[in-house]
């Protein structure tokens, strides 16, 4: 009965959503000398992806320059043969480190240019998914030592540590992100003397550190109370300081047993990146919103949040089936 | 932990230097920022809270008018609709949310399988996409010449929802209070009988309280005489006349929350369920009690241990995530206070206003579910 029911319902989404996005698509308009949109408006056009065909670069881009495009694309493509790297665990150590920062550096030198002949980009004039990527990757690599050390400092014997670092952490998680992304784009200027400032994306970024640090610091403090107590006392017996027994041997066992939180912690990171665009930055949603902004596009903005929706899921799903792996070897491991 | 001698003198020490160095960053912040501010010309203090405002408001659940009512209105404005969005989306989401969750677990693979992608698609999608994807289809719908009828009396167009009316806001405020009376009563009455006090028996039970519910509410709104004749919206000429208006931005707000919440709702639901050892059902099963009834009695208040905790949470985030109404422009409280900022350059009071907002809505969700999750829990000796 259910099964007759529910056959009948997705088939009827399915027909839907195939008619639209298929049969009645228009795949193509004219583009010569601007693009002439008339035949996604006529009454019988589904799915106009003429749109996405004609906007991707400016989407997956933003401003930056288009002859230098190939720049931007070259970095995407380090950060994604970077993470699967990362998901590697023969590479896990200090390799990791030094491919990471290999391709920071060139993701950098790539991105703004202006050594070796390339030329050179402001930070304004970036876009896109390479944001994106840039903010989320920096707002984890920043945020996990940070959540490492507040979270050491909450479960400390030292009052004033303690009380510093739980202020912190529930003053955060009290509060929207976009509360401190707001707070990072109009206050932060009025914290520094005169001429001195920082861009907007690096101040985006200071917010979303601070902000992931709070949650992070959370989780790792979950897996330093699971670690039984035998093994601190152990390290201690065996003459190890505080910080070597943190170092060697509570850390790792901690991290290892949060391991696939940290994981959601990133793909909620990742997906809380697009708060940027409301103040006013140009990450990958933002470039989707603006590009149905033009006169000849506008009306189409279910596809163009659609092309976007499907990059930010990839990115996402992929995440999420690595943690579920993780998960189940870390049980099996046990 | 004991200090001895040479740690206790390096413990102080370190407190010291702390002290010492956020108390240094913390006067040179304070400092810049009062100089910065002075050089702006603009004065510190929240006075300027009774100035009046010029801007209008779209949506508000009492009466403001431009040019006659203060900020501080405005601001009461701003929390009630950040209030009532965040509660209909909780309940929205949690109704929905369990439904998937459960059915996720259904032996039936086609309803199990829709179910899983439902939650894979929305929950790797950020929620800010899917508002501003929800406001965009919304504007996309044809005008209210061509709208949708999706029953008699409600139309879907480009201008939002159109619905029939029963009353104006004074009769919604009448209803939300008696069912805020009703809820509160409930628990009132719970709590006393979990002491022995009292013995109510049937009449303390979910279907009796849905039915007062519904009741109560309708019965208060007609003696009070707010209760009109259905107004039942129709078109005439270019626009709807009577009835009443979800605004799109509303909508867009309400549907894209709640269908991102349901998800994680509906996770949560589900390990709950799965947490329930399997002897359970089958020992109701057994005793030849029928599926409805075990999951009603058996497994529902078993899996409610497991699932208030990251519930509660999830509660939480929909308060935080109803700030994003600002990206559709919703005039909630964090769309308020920032266009009050840009007005009269209050950022500091502004921002003060938005963390005391948001730090009391947190604390208060979490004393309530904290309150709910001792009321579930396994009495232990």
């Amino acid at each position: 009965m259910i099964t007759i029911v529910m056959i009948l319902l997705l088939g009827k989404l399915a027909w839907w959503f195939l008619d639209w996005a298929v049969f009645r698509a228009v795949w193509s308009v004219p583009s010569t000398p601007s693009p002439d949109t008339q035949a996604c408006r006529t009454a019988d056009a589904g799915a106009c992806w003429a749109l996405i065909r004609e906007k991707y670069r400016f989407i997956l881009f933003g401003l930056y320059p288009h002859p230098e495009q190939w720049r931007a694309a070259l970095s995407v493509l380090i950060f994604l043969s970077l993470y699967p790297l990362s998901a590697d665990r023969r590479l896990w150590g200090w390799k990791l480190v030094i491919l990471w920062v290999a391709g920071l550096a060139a993701v950098f030198v790539l991105m703004y240019g202006g050594v070796m002949g390339l030329a050179y980009v402001p930070e304004d004039q970036w876009g896109g998914l390479p944001v994106t990527l840039m903010l989320a990757t920096f707002g984890i690599a920043l945020a996990l030592p940070l959540a490492v050390v507040v979270a050491l400092g909450r479960s400390s014997n030292n009052p004033t540590v303690r009380t510093m670092c739980v202020i912190y952490v529930e003053l955060i998680r009290g509060i929207p992100l976009i509360s401190v992304l707001f707070m990072a784009s109009v206050m932060f200027p009025l914290f520094l003397p005169d001429g001195m400032n920082f861009s907007k994306l690096l101040r985006a970024q200071l917010g979303i550190v601070l902000f992931t640090g709070a949650y992070l610091s959370e989780t790792i403090r979950g897996g330093l109370q699971a670690v039984p107590a035998g093994q601190s006392e152990a390290a201690h017996a065996l003459g190890l300081g505080y910080w070597k027994t943190m170092y060697f041997v509570v850390m790792p066992q901690a991290l290892t047993l949060v391991l696939p939180a940290i994981v959601s912690l990133c793909i909620g990171l990742f997906k809380s990146t697009s708060l940027v665009m409301i103040i006013g930055i140009f990450d990958l949603l933002n470039a989707g919103k603006r590009a149905i902004a033009e006169p000849a596009w506008q009306g189409f903005g279910a596809e163009a949040y659609f092309f976007v929706g499907a990059i930010y899921f990839a990115f996402c799903f992929s995440m999420a089936r690595f943690g579920a792996g993780l998960e189940k070897r870390l049980r099996r491991d046990r | 932990m004991k200090y001895t001698g040479r740690e206790a003198v390096s413990s102080i020490a370190v407190q010291m230097l702390l002290i010492l160095a956020v108390g240094g960053l913390g006067w040179f912040l304070v400092a810049t920022t009062l100089e910065n501010l002075e050089f702006r010309g603009v004065s510190t203090g929240f006075s300027f809270l009774w100035r009046v405002v010029s801007m209008p408001i779209a949506n508000s659940w009492i009466e403001f008018v431009p040019g006659l009512h203060t900020y501080a209105r405005a601001l009461l404005v701003g929390l009630l609709n950040t209030l009532s969005v965040s509660g209909v989306v909780i309940v929205a989401s949690t109704i929905v949310g369990s439904v998937i969750g459960i059915s996720r677990l259904s032996p039936n693979l086609l309803l199990s399988k829709t179910c899983g992608a439902y939650v894979e698609a929305v929950r790797n999608v950020p929620v800010l996409l899917q508002l501003v994807f929800w406001y965009q289809l919304i504007l996309e719908l044809p005008a209210p010449r061509s709208a949708f009828k999706l029953a008699e009396g409600i139309f879907i167009s480009n201008r939002g929802i159109r619905y029939p009316a029963l009353g104006d806001e004074t009769a919604v405020v009448i209803a939300v209070s008696t069912i805020a009376v009703l809820i509160i009563a409930f628990v009132f009455a719970a709590g006393l009988q979990r002491k022995g006090r009292v013995r109510l028996g049937r009449w303390l039970s979910l279907p009796a309280f849905l039915t007062l519910a519904i009741f109560l509410p309708i019965a208060a709104i007609h003696f009070s005489g707010h209760l009109r004749t259905p107004d039942v919206p129709v078109l005439k000429g270019l626009n709807f006349r009577g009835g009443a208006t979800l605004t799109p931005e509303l909508s867009a707000l309400t549907i894209g929350l709640s269908i991102y919440t349901s998800a994680f709702i509906a996770e949560i639901v589900r390990a709950g369920v799965v947490g329930v050892p399997a002897g359970q059902r089958e020992a109701a099963m057994a005793l030849g009690i029928g599926p409805f009834v075990t999951l009603r009695k058996v497994i529902i208040p078993q899996a409610l241990r497991i699932v208030i905790p990251p519930l509660s949470g999830e509660y939480l985030g929909v308060i935080k995530n109803s700030s994003l109404a600002v990206a559709v422009g919703y005039p909630d409280l964090f769309a308020i206070v920032n266009s009050m900022i840009s007005d009269t350059g209050q950022a500091v009071e502004g921002v003060t206003i938005i963390i005391l907002a948001f730090l009391t809505m947190s604390l208060a969700i979490s004393t309530l579910m904290n309150w709910c999750n001792r009321c579930v829990a396994l009495v232990t000796r």
